[in-house]
């Protein structure tokens, strides 16, 4: 059996990093993910990587940058500001097609905000985030076991396309601590394909350039619609999520990250009511699941989305039903996390009590 | 026929688009030259700034790359600690190192990073047509100055080489020019330094270097090089600011 341990969940986050043969982190402090960057400097010291605490976001994304066009896992972690500041190097690497995984631990904003948890960055995350026509692939765990393992999965989707991935994640999920089961075993840099992007001196082969410039006439319209068709294919292929109890449902929730443990807990209580409500929890936000979005459409009326923010998944959900379905919304913008008592009572608005 | 003179290997055969009389193409020269002679092209990657140089991806014959406008420090950082047997030379203009880029260059400099840094001053903005630059001396005229730098309203220029001198990090700091052929052999010994340091494991060193714009300057090419001798130089003095190689013998 694989090995246990009770975790705080930034703590799984950086072993899942280290997991999955990443060797090089550089980032700066910021609230709520300080314990990132204090575990990760004592981490890759044991296993021989490279820590930078860096002079600004902006210094650690384009270390990223160097290092994943050099061909090696990179991570950089921060928080909502610290992520905007970054936004000018995600679009470069994206525009240069070079994979790094960016971890977000989203807290309250706008502006300096707060540090409580928050999903206000979800437009940002999902719809490109910088300048010119990208995005990011992007994954919301919603435990310590999941901030262990998505990681890897972050750099396999983000190797496989060449293109960013994020983690969306926030400080609650980031703080409490969770038994985490190491489920796989710890993979070795050395042993990760050559990329054949990768800079490190043109001995014995033609010279690479990395770029995300072309300024022939028409180059860039020709890139960019390669790159539209890679984005399809992403579209097309990555849509993941979890869905509970969706079989029989009148209402279906629909959330990620924290919200879908709160939304879990008060499907729970509802169905104590015997009111028949489902979850569908979206793993990916880009690619947002719209195929079972739709597919769920079909049949089910109401849809209920929780977020903390003030709504920024509606429109991808609404667009999704196709319109057919009503959508209504609990938010909890600032920093405040819903209740499972006041999920229940936004679903009993919806279902008229209990039935 | 015995070819006596020719394009260096470390270039590209690739048509270079400079201004008539600028320096950057004597500069690229000069770094090609080296990234023969110290036997280091296999091992290079050049990072290619915003400005005129951004086409130095083109020009290089070694890997490349170009980042975000004043990143270039940070970018080699990330290459350097990934890939340590590569050899990082980050080539900027004044725009990108010393206005947009300063933190980066500054904290390269701290952290005594194992790069080699190549910086062009050219007082001037080139690619943009000509704008204050962070290095525009007082009284120089550009399209965003047009009576002349006013120190009250514009503020003082940077002068990169002192400023870093400041740091304990920084093992080499030196100013050059390539105005005169006696100071484009100096420039090619500097930079010959400067390469070796990191070969060598020293850490962090910058070059800066002097360089003609004859269009941003609305000058002649002969003006422009008279102008870096008599004007320029007066007020960015030539020299090592920083060698610890001479400390450690």
């Amino acid at each position: 059996m694989a090995e246990k341990r009770l975790m705080y969940g930034n703590h799984a986050l950086v072993e899942g990093i280290i997991y999955a043969g990443c060797r090089f982190f550089a980032g700066y402090p910021i609230t709520p993910q300080n314990e990132v960057p204090e575990y990760m400097s004592i981490r890759m010291n044991e296993v021989g990587g490279v820590f930078l605490q860096t002079e600004s976001e902006i210094a650690a994304i384009n270390m990223l940058f160097g290092a994943g066009a050099a061909g090696v896992r990179a991570t950089t972690s921060s928080s909502s500001p610290g992520i905007s500041l970054m936004q000018e190097g995600i679009s470069y690497i994206a525009g240069a097609d070079i994979p790094v995984l960016v971890i977000n631990i989203v807290r309250g904003g706008p502006g300096l905000g707060n540090i409580a948890p928050a999903q206000s960055d979800y437009y940002q995350a999902t719809k490109g985030g910088g300048h010119g026509d990208y995005f990011t692939i992007t994954l919301a765990p919603n435990s310590a076991q999941e901030l262990f393992e998505f990681p890897k999965l972050a750099f396999e989707l983000a190797e496989k396309y060449r293109n960013p991935a994020l983690i969306l994640a926030d400080g609650l999920l980031g703080q409490m601590m969770e038994p985490v089961e190491f489920t796989f075993e710890p993979i070795d840099p050395g042993k990760l394909p050559e990329k054949d992007y990768a800079l490190t001196g043109c001995r014995g082969r033609p010279r690479r350039v990395v770029r995300s410039y072309d300024l022939r006439p028409g180059k860039l319209e020709e890139l960019n619609w390669k790159r539209y068709k890679k984005y399809q294919e992403i579209i097309k292929n990555e849509q993941r999520y979890e869905t509970f109890n969706d079989k029989d449902a009148g209402l279906i929730i629909i959330a990620y990250g924290t919200c879908a443990r709160v939304a879990s807990a008060a499907m729970k209580m509802a169905r104590d009511k015997n009111l028949k409500v489902g979850l569908l929890r979206p793993i990916t936000l880009w690619p947002f699941p719209k195929d079972k979005v739709a597919q769920l459409s079909e049949r089910i009326k109401d849809f209920l989305v929780v977020e903390m923010n003030c709504g920024q998944m509606i429109d991808d959900v609404r667009m999704a039903t196709q319109f057919r379905s009503r959508i209504h919304f609990l938010g909890r913008p600032g920093g405040g996390v819903p209740t499972p008592p006041e999920v229940l009572k936004k679903i009993e608005e919806i279902m008229g009590g209990g039935r | 026929m015995k070819l006596i003179f020719g394009r260096p290997a470390g270039l590209t055969d690739v048509k270079q688009r400079y201004c008539p009389g600028c320096g950057h193409g004597i500069v690229h020269r000069l770094v090609a030259e080296l990234l023969v002679e110290l036997n280091i092209r296999e091992r290079a990657v050049g990072i290619a700034p915003v400005g005129c140089s951004v086409f130095a991806d083109e020009y290089f014959n070694c890997d490349m790359i170009q980042p975000p406008h004043g990143r270039g420090p940070a970018v080699a950082t990330g290459i350097k600690r990934a890939r340590p047997d590569c050899i990082l030379f980050s080539y900027q203009g004044d725009g990108d190192l010393a206005a947009i880029g300063t933190a980066e260059t500054v904290h390269a400099a701290a952290r005594n990073e194992n790069i080699t840094l190549i910086f062009i001053n050219n007082a001037i903005y080139g690619m943009t047509g000509g704008q204050l630059a962070p290095t525009t001396l007082p009284g120089m005229r550009s399209t965003t100055s047009v009576q002349g730098r006013d120190i009250v309203k514009q503020g003082y220029p940077i002068k990169v080489c002192e400023l870093l001198a400041g740091l304990d990090g920084p093992y080499y700091l030196v100013r050059c020019a390539v105005n005169t052929p006696k100071n484009i052999i100096r420039t090619k010994k500097a930079l010959k330094t400067a390469f070796q340091n990191q070969i060598n494991n020293k850490g962090f060193s910058l070059v800066e270097i002097l360089s003609m714009c004859p269009t941003g300057w609305g000058m002649t090419p002969v003006q422009a090089k008279k102008w870096i001798g008599e004007v320029m130089s007066k007020y960015y003095p030539l020299g090592e600011f920083r060698n610890l190689a001479k400390e450690e013998k």
